[in-house]
């Protein structure tokens, strides 16, 4: 499965639009890394433990979007996109979605 | 008797807390799934509205009537729900039950847009975003999940 961020898949020409495909995942760190960031912000510096709890919620998304777009019979998700929100205190919302697509390469 | 007006205020309380606990429960869960199962089929009737978020419209010449359509809607989650997710909050993890109001929040916005859409004579959407605020801060309490979706598109009619 392809999953780009632009409209267009060079070397491939969109056959059929499938519709929107989604995923999305709230998370938090226990509330000892919400400390730790709160000393942080002290001193300045990068908050890794919502660095990674950023990342790893991305990539659920990202999953739970691939996974939607498999159940369409869909080849690729082009036109990606991300936002993030927050929903309840210490905790982020990642949200992707896309278009879900079919695709044929097209000739050498 | 000092001690006994006190326990009695303890204990009227712990019952409001239980009531209303009882009824995130019961009454929360029953109009969540009510709103699902409507969700459900109104997306089965919508299902003739293509929705995409391509910027350019494929093969313009066939397509008309171009025109903005949007869709928004403002939710709450229960009692229970709220609570579960302050305690989750302390052991880190996925919030499902936060989850799902988010869910239930696009999937309505992304229904009211395509029925913008059919109300104005379209059947195709182009270039859908979402935007997404929690207005849980402004309210000032603490637990009480609101959140507001705005999804927005092109709407065009395709054919003739």
């Amino acid at each position: 499965m392809l999953v780009v961020n632009t409209e267009t898949i060079p070397g491939h020409e969109v056959t059929r639009v499938l519709g929107l495909v989604q995923g999305n995942t709230i998370r938090a760190k226990h509330v000892g890394r919400d400390i730790a960031a709160g000393l942080k912000n002290l001193v300045g510096g990068e908050l890794t433990g919502y660095t990674e709890l950023l990342t790893e919620a991305r990539r659920q998304a990202v999953e739970r979007m691939m996974a939607q777009a498999e159940q369409l019979g869909a080849d690729a998700i082009v036109n990606v996109r991300f936002t993030t929100s927050a929903v309840a205190a210490g905790a982020a919302e990642l949200y992707a979605y896309g278009t879900a697509v079919t695709i044929t390469p097209t000739g050498a | 008797m000092g001690d006994s007006g006190d326990l009695a205020v303890l204990a009227i309380y712990v019952s409001i807390f239980f009531v209303l606990l009882f009824c995130g429960i019961v009454i929360g869960g029953l109009r969540e799934r009510s709103h699902m199962k409507s969700l459900d089929t109104r997306e089965n009737e919508l299902a003739d509205i293509t929705v995409c978020n391509l910027k350019t419209i494929l093969s313009p010449d066939s397509a008309s009537n171009a025109q903005m359509v949007m869709g928004q809607v403002v939710i709450a989650t229960d009692y229970f729900k709220s609570l579960a997710t302050a305690l989750r909050s302390l052991v880190g993890g996925e919030m499902r039950a936060a989850n799902s109001l988010m869910l239930r929040a696009r999937r309505e916005a992304l229904i009211r847009m395509q029925e913008h859409a059919k109300r104005r004579g379209c059947n195709e959407v182009y270039n859908v975003r979402f935007g997404a605020s929690a207005i849980s801060q402004m309210s000032g309490k603490k637990g009480a999940m609101q959140v507001e979706v705005l999804a927005w598109g092109t709407a065009v009619k395709r054919g003739a």
